[in-house]
């Protein structure tokens, strides 16, 4: 199945005795979403930190474009196209748009040694892009600080992929935003993939999950429960899956039978 | 999948949100952060032309002599700012003026060390320690408010015990006469533009002293230095690479980080540019009073903090500029010395840089929530 971008194949993380990934296995082709739910202590953080280099996998194989591959530091797992954007988006808010979209990868100019910030070229790229996915930039030296939060990390995802993302890894790009905010970053998302990029969007927030996946990846305690094609699976099923449902049924026994004890 | 992109508007709606309102030029230009500075030295000025406009604070060894104070301050702020742009503190600073002074005057009194050699071992001297500021405060992730409190104690102890031991005593006179004909000291020692100010005396527009020579011989070499570094220092923040990771280092460190940037070696180069900083000030110093004292730049950290305060550094890193410390200094040394002018108790002086400090810092916060609010 050489026509998948990246695989992760039965991925464990182990950190003494907590084992906090076991056999995990995910697979995406280019242009598809795949969202990967769970609730919190699901090990969704520790996922994402070994996607993006973080942590070595200490069992199973990443394989991009039919390569098996080891990531050594987050740069390497850069270089190989695999962009993380974090729930701190790597922005900072005092500095410019222009300023953090080219925050450690600035263009250059002029001769050796004498090498300056080529501002104008990155007003240029900056404003451009933003243009792109629709962020009006009327001023790309305006501080990010002033910049709705759906705005960032349309930012955040757009400097990711002008810096040659092939997969993007995407940690709860909605949480903190509105509804009309998290659409406009859906759609954004959405957009990405369509222009080929392969998209892991971890989220908690199946109601955003489920409009734009492909497929849908539940993580319970370290655990995959399965990769589901959206075909094969309802927005209620993996919201109980999520939940934990059997431990909701459970509890909801439990206090029917509490009630039941005290009104007696 | 491809039928629900094509079906996506490729243009989102966030500028035509109506709560936004349009940004002009002037708001840009108030939310520079040197801006504070700049509007309280020229109030500054104005008061003291008011003040003290008749007396010889604004004759030319007048404005000289405030500018030498304000400047040999700027050196270091400039140096404290960029630190500070960094996201961390120097308290040493002080504590390394008087270690690097003696650094100088030891070797070339007592070992018999050219004054040329002496200097650069200063200078490496300053390097050490800034390393080592630095990869503590890298390293331990402890606050530097704490390691280079430390380090202030650790080295004007230093400084004091080595000096008492090896000379017996405190202060290390004798450097003037090794200055003439050193390769390297007249950097530190030169009045230049002496033609301008030999000029200006024979046509009698500044004052001169008896034998006829200018009471002003020419501008300190602190001026230049101050000058120099002020212009590198901005053109380093606003124009290079290494600046925009000053700012990201400053601004977010794990964000920085994440994208790349070597916040460890930005941050460590900074704390080697404030003792580096330091060393100057000392050299200029001690060349010029040709003595070196345990006890010099106490407390001069603080005045350097508060000088890039003035000039618009945020506490937290990430805002701020070079040239407005350089402001903030400006308006230090013109008030230190334009006291004397006036019938102000020159004790009052320290009020001054308090009351000046409290009003920069609310005016920087509010700047801050201005610049980074969200909606």
């Amino acid at each position: 199945m050489s026509d998948y971008l990246v695989q992760f194949n039965n991925i464990s993380k182990f950190f003494g005795k907590v084992i906090a990934l076991k056999d995990v296995t995910m697979k995406l082709r280019k242009g598809e979403i795949m969202c990967l739910l769970g609730d919190n202590g699901a090990g969704k953080s520790t996922l994402i930190k070994t996607l993006a280099g973080v942590h070595k996998p200490d069992e199973g194989e990443i394989i991009i474009e039919g390569k098996k591959t080891i990531f050594d530091s987050p740069k390497d797992a850069l270089d190989m196209g695999i962009a993380t954007v974090y729930q701190d988006l790597a922005l900072v808010s005092l500095m410019s748009v222009t300023r953090n979209f080219f925050m450690g990868r600035e263009p250059l100019k002029g001769p050796p040694f004498f090498k300056t910030f080529d501002i104008e070229k990155a007003n240029k790229i900056a404003a451009e892009r933003m243009g792109q996915i629709g962020i009006d930039v009327r001023d790309p030296s305006q501080a990010v600080g002033t910049m709705s939060g759906g705005e960032r990390q349309c930012l955040a995802i757009s400097r990711a992929i002008y810096f040659g993302a092939k997969v993007l890894v995407l940690d709860e790009p909605t949480s903190a935003l509105g509804v009309h905010q998290a659409s406009v970053v859906l759609k954004y998302i959405v957009k990405a993939a369509s222009q080929g990029l392969a998209v892991i969007l971890i989220t908690h927030n199946v109601h955003h999950a489920y409009p734009v996946g492909n497929s849908f990846t539940v993580l319970n305690r370290g655990k995959s429960l399965g990769t589901y094609e959206k075909k094969n699976i309802t927005r209620e099923k993996l919201l109980s899956m999520m939940a934990g449902g059997e431990e909701l049924d459970k509890l909801e026994v439990e206090l029917k039978e509490m009630n039941r004890l005290s009104t007696n | 999948m491809s039928t629900k992109s094509k079906s996506i508007e490729s243009k989102t709606d966030f500028n035509q949100d109506e709560r936004l309102q349009k940004v002009s030029k002037l708001k840009i230009l108030l939310n520079r952060p040197e801006l504070g500075a700049l509007g309280g030295a020229i109030l500054v000025f104005i008061f003291f032309g008011i003040v003290a406009g008749d007396t010889g604070m604004f004759s030319a060894y007048g404005i000289l002599n405030f500018l030498d104070v304000s400047a040999n301050l700027g050196i270091i702020a400039i140096a404290a700012a960029m630190l500070m742009i960094g996201g961390e503190f120097d308290l040493s600073i002080g504590s390394m003026i008087g270690f690097a002074g003696i650094c100088i005057a030891i070797p070339a009194i007592y070992w018999g060390w050219p004054l040329w050699m002496s200097i650069i071992f200063a200078f490496s001297m300053a390097v050490l320690v800034g390393y080592f500021n630095g990869i503590l405060v890298v390293r331990t992730g402890l606050p530097s408010f704490i390691v280079t409190l430390a380090m202030l104690f650790i080295l004007r102890g230093a400084t004091l015990a080595l000096t008492r031991l090896i000379t017996g005593r405190t202060q290390v006179p004798g450097l003037r006469v090794l200055i003439e004909n050193d390769p390297i000291a007249w950097i530190f020692a030169t009045d230049t533009f002496k033609w301008l100010f030999t000029w200006l005396g024979s046509m009698n527009l500044i004052a001169l002293r008896t034998d006829g020579t200018p009471l002003a011989t020419g501008i300190p070499p602190s001026v230049i230095w101050f000058i120099a570094l002020a212009i590198i220092s901005t053109w380093i923040l606003m124009k290079t690479r290494y600046g925009n990771w000053i700012f990201a280092s400053g601004g977010d460190k794990n964000g920085a980080n994440n994208v790349g940037v070597p916040v460890g070696r930005v941050k460590i180069s900074l704390f080697i540019g404030t003792a580096v900083a330091a060393t100057i000030f000392a050299t200029i110093q001690v060349l010029d009073a040709g003595s070196a004292d345990t006890m010099r730049g106490t407390l001069k950290e603080l005045e350097a903090i508060a000088a890039a305060v003035v000039g618009g550094c945020l506490l937290t890193g990430g805002y701020g500029s070079a040239i407005g410390a350089a402001f903030g200094a400006i308006i230090f040394g013109t008030v230190s010395m334009g006291i004397f002018y006036t019938d102000v108790d020159t004790d009052w002086f320290k009020v001054f840089l308090g009351a000046m400090m409290l009003v920069a810092v609310i005016f920087n916060n509010y700047i801050r929530r201005k610049v980074t609010e969200s909606k």
